[in-house]
């Protein structure tokens, strides 16, 4: 039974073996590379190394390693595209930071609040990316609130399974 | 200090975290061209790090598919066989038609000193990957420079264009696709020949720039490539026009559905390769209307070296596709030997195959398309006349049996290339009745003045030139009729 803490002082902070910390990115950066090539719609909705980022960030309650964890998946998936690197990179460790900021204040081991977390950091990452892609690289941006808010719900929900599954991999300090 | 510095460490390091980040975005927006170069290395080891599990995923995933597709499930296999021999039928008769059209353009862009682009060599590619990213349409493709592949190469299927190489590793190789919104293709539109510039969109959609909002474009209207933008050859399908509509800055608004499926690319193709040449019709005769006139002054026999060189010529330029018609012969005599049925017709002549055949698919009677142009010149003594000792290798044996097949063939006996001089067969040198001749050709070889008529429906032949007047003697149809008019031998 999965113990929850809501003060600060009883956070419960957790670590991960290098192969999951090495392996998950890889992988799922690897699965957001392959799957729309047989399901064009999954690059379009879903954004696993967003979801892992989360969750990493959310597990370690440590904003330093939250953001650099943000940083690196984020640097590699700009690394996949054709994109100038760093896009995502940025709008990553916006991300990562603030989920271990707010592991460390929140409860985020339901999966109410882990929908919720994932629905407002997705909105996060969609707005620095678009601010970034177009203020700083001059990129043509659309901004769409319906497929923002689609695409929340759908990585939110697709998240809280994700985190069950990657909560096996949690390892108490 | 310390304090501070102790107390806003997190966000210290975040703000320098993402310094760090904006100034490598800079430099990389500043720097363009050959800069890229700068970024390559550490785009590879990103790449090399995903895409040999990509292609091992893709790899079984190919060969598990084989094994069911090609060893299992095989229902429908003899239906769809059947279906595929009517449809290679029907692209037969077409490409008939088609390849008489190709003779005619490219007679006309000879005129015109024209230079068109030819793709020479391709190399087939899977695809094994994308960016996985909404924000950036490119595929990974399991070639890269060791298959001799390069930057800003085409990538195409069979139904129409892909994208370009954008980068290229020693193995892999990222395609930018044309839906991407930094992708730009110059694209025309097929009937009306409009010119615009092909884009991509943030959401993924084809779209039609640059074309005029007074011009008609209709739905449905099939767009090419330009050729304008040097990486596609022109001519290529691109896609369809869908939606037509005012856009900003008096142009207009079309969205275009790809002809290749975008979204299920599996094996695609890199125009490693194309040429740029002038077209040549290799059909072609250039003749003078002395040449013409010389060859019904009384016969001085040429030299066999002469002899055999022109007939060698001839006879390859016979043996090309397209089948060129030869350099006329004097008094021609174009003898029809119906076949037993009926529904073949044996010709005596040098004339496009194709042009023959696509005249024998449309009209029953050869001769009434004028196609068949040159043939062997008989003489009352039967000696080949100097005009025919150029070589005009008989007859190609083309026509249409009862269920409407093309059917070509030589006659093995059609020329002695060895002396140079062509001997008709028994059956060219002797000469048809009348009464045996297809009508057309009877009439046509007692009028002079009868060039072969060209139908509407011959109109796309090889023979639809321009009419040639009296002394121009560069119009086979031309040189085809006036030494049809002295069938009688000098």
């Amino acid at each position: 039974m999965p113990i929850t803490y809501t003060s600060g002082e009883q956070v419960e902070v957790y670590r991960f073996s290098i192969p999951v910390t090495v392996g998950v990115p890889l992988l799922a950066l690897f699965i957001q590379a392959f799957v729309p090539l047989r399901f064009p719609w999954f690059a379009v909705y879903f954004d696993l190394p967003l979801l892992v980022t989360i969750f990493f960030a959310m597990a370690r309650r440590n904003p330093i390693s939250g953001l650099i964890t943000g940083a690196c998946i984020g640097l590699a998936q700009d690394m996949l595209g054709h994109n100038p690197i760093g896009i995502y990179g940025i709008a990553k460790t916006v991300v990562g930071y603030g989920a271990s900021s707010l592991g460390v204040k929140l409860d985020v081991e339901n999966a109410g609040a882990r929908f919720l977390v994932t629905l407002g950091f997705y909105l996060v990452h969609a707005a620095v990316y678009f601010t970034v892609a177009r203020g700083l690289v001059n990129m043509t941006q659309t901004w769409s609130w319906p497929h923002g808010i689609l695409a929340g719900l759908a990585n939110a929900f697709l998240g809280v399974l994700l985190y069950f599954v990657l909560d096996k991999f949690k390892q108490r300090t | 200090m310390e304090s501070v510095l102790g107390r806003y460490r997190n966000l210290i390091i975040l703000v320098g975290v993402l310094f760090l980040q904006v100034l490598g975005l800079a430099v990389q927006v500043k720097k363009s061209g050959n800069d890229e170069e700068k970024t390559r290395l550490i785009r590879i080891w990103a790449v090399d790090a995903v895409t040999p599990f990509e292609r091992a995923l893709v790899w079984v995933e190919r060969g598990s598919g084989n094994l069911w597709h090609n060893y299992f499930y095989l229902r429908g296999v003899r239906a769809e066989n059947r279906q595929l021999k009517d449809e290679i039928e029907q692209m037969r008769l077409q490409q008939v038609r088609l390849a008489d059209d190709a003779a005619q353009a490219r007679r006309l862009q000879t005129l015109l000193s024209f230079k068109e682009q030819f793709i020479s060599r391709t190399v087939a590619a899977q695809v094994i990957g994308s960016s996985g990213s909404d924000h950036s349409r490119i595929i990974y493709i399991d070639k890269g420079e060791n298959a001799g592949i390069q930057r800003d190469m085409a990538v195409m299927t069979s139904d129409g264009i892909v994208g370009k190489v954008l980068l290229v590793f020693p193995s892999v190789a990222q395609v930018l696709l044309i839906n991407d919104e930094s992708s730009g293709v110059g694209a025309m539109l097929e009937k009306t020949r409009l010119q615009g510039v092909l884009r991509g969109t943030t959401n993924g959609e084809v779209v039609l720039e640059r074309v005029m909002s007074d011009e008609q474009v209709p739905v449905g209207e099939t767009v090419l490539t330009s050729g304008g933008d040097q990486i596609f050859p022109k001519g290529l399908p691109v896609g369809t026009v869908t939606k037509v509509s005012n856009g900003r800055d008096l142009f207009l608004n079309i969205k275009i559905k790809p002809a290749a499926d975008l979204s299920k690319l599996e094996e695609v193709l890199v125009l490693v390769e194309k040429q740029e040449r002038t077209a040549t019709a290799e059909d072609a005769v250039h003749l003078r209307a002395s040449d013409i006139l010389s060859q019904r002054l009384p016969s001085v026999p040429d030299k066999p070296a002469a002899d055999a060189k022109s007939a060698a010529a001839i006879l390859n330029n016979g043996a090309a596709a397209g089948a060129p018609p030869a350099k006329p012969a004097s008094n021609p005599t174009i003898t029809a030997t119906p076949k037993p049925q009926g529904t073949e017709q044996s010709l005596t002549g040098s004339a496009p195959a194709g042009s023959v055949a696509a005249a024998s698919t449309k009209s029953s009677s050869v001769a009434q398309s004028g196609v068949a142009k040159t043939g062997t010149t008989t003489t009352k003594t039967g000696i080949v006349q100097p005009g025919a000792n150029t070589g005009i290798a008989k007859t190609s044996l083309v026509g249409t049996n009862a269920a409407g097949v093309v059917k070509t063939g030589k006659n093995p006996a059609d020329s002695s290339g060895e002396t140079g001089t062509l001997s008709a067969p028994p059956q060219a040198k002797a000469s048809v009745p009348s009464s045996v001749r297809p009508t057309s050709i009877a009439q046509k070889s007692t009028n002079p003045a009868a060039a072969p008529s060209i139908t509407p429906d011959d109109s796309n032949s090889p023979n639809a030139k321009p009419k040639p007047s009296s002394s121009s003697s560069s119009a086979p149809s031309q040189s085809t009729s006036q030494p049809a008019a002295d069938d009688s031998p000098h």
